[in-house]
């Protein structure tokens, strides 16, 4: 599979999402937020960091740069699409995905691992893990809290959009092992069509057993499937 | 022409950093204070001779780039 990771000014996660694309068997290329076309890619992702320094907001200015153009059209005709972290901001801002990320309840940047469950395994990102599984993923954000209005959280619930949410060690989800304030203590969604991801955990930090965990290695094998 | 753009968290959204302000001005020994909500604010000039367009310009900006809409409501005040 080929994929693509955009790399904006200010992006820090994109080596090492390029590092554990490589090791997942992608072909992997890194493109330039100044491109105006997108080498042809099976998987796009948007890496995490603090694009354009998170003025104005978190991704606002990433969301609106030219290769954003290309990835709004790939993502609408089906291309898979991945953002992590900052990723997941700029994806909300571009609109591809719906709501928004606050600032972390505590007002502190959080960076741990954290765990999260799994709550739809029936996608492309997704298929190799058991539903309900309980990863071990790092969060490193200040804006991670999502928020959205009531008639996209009942549609997140009704249609199965929510990929992953935090919980304790043992699958608890309650305001103790939820870090940063997010509505319902989601963790990661999909938009309507399931081709697209955005989670606030690095599932890239987590594919190797000697630096972390191996958590991480299902979401990048399922999309072979 | 020049504006102000006054950007405010919608009244049902969480305002941490306001909290914090306001929970800091209140061990400062600053009483009778009720609640601090904080905002953003921009200074916009452009170069448009009618009023009405160019608030509609503004207003634009407003919707495209400057103020996520799901969590934040503005207002466009002339300054001059």
């Amino acid at each position: 599979m080929k994929s693509s990771v955009i790399v904006f000014p200010g992006s820090n996660c994109d080596r090492d999402i390029g590092v554990a694309l490589e090791k997942m068997q992608f072909k992997n290329q890194m493109v330039w937020h100044k491109e105006t076309k997108l080498p042809k890619s099976d998987l796009i992702v948007i890496p995490g960091g603090f694009s354009y320094g998170d003025y104005l907001r978190s991704g606002a200015i990433a969301g609106k740069s030219l290769i954003i153009e290309e990835v709004v059209k790939a993502a609408n005709s089906g291309c898979l699409i991945l953002g992590i972290c900052n990723g997941f901001q700029i994806l909300t801002e571009t609109g591809l995905l719906e709501g928004t990320l606050l600032k972390n309840k505590n007002l502190k940047f959080i960076n741990k691992d954290v765990y999260v469950k799994v709550f739809n395994n029936n996608t492309k990102f997704t298929n190799k893990y058991k539903k309900h599984q309980i990863l071990k993923i790092n969060i490193a954000h200040n804006e991670g809290n999502y928020f959205t209005d009531t008639k996209h959280l009942d549609k997140l619930k009704n249609e199965n959009l929510i990929a992953f949410r935090y919980c304790d060690e043992i699958g608890n989800i309650d305001d103790k092992s939820n870090p940063n304030g997010s509505l319902e203590s989601i963790a990661g969604i999909f938009n309507d069509n399931k081709n697209i991801l955005g989670m606030m955990p690095h599932p890239e930090r987590m594919v190797d057993e000697i630096i972390s965990n191996n958590d991480g290695v299902n979401l990048f094998s399922s999309l072979f499937n | 022409m020049k504006f102000s753009v006054t950007v405010t968290l919608k009244k049902d959204v969480l305002d941490p950093q306001g909290k914090v302000v306001l929970n800091t001005l209140i061990n400062m020994g600053m009483n009778n204070l009720k609640n601090i909500r904080q905002g953003k604010h921009f200074e916009i000039e452009v170069d448009e001779k009618k009023q009405s367009e160019a608030e509609k310009k503004i207003d634009e900006m407003c919707k495209k780039l400057l103020v996520n809409l799901i969590i934040e409501d503005y207002t466009i005040t002339k300054i001059s």
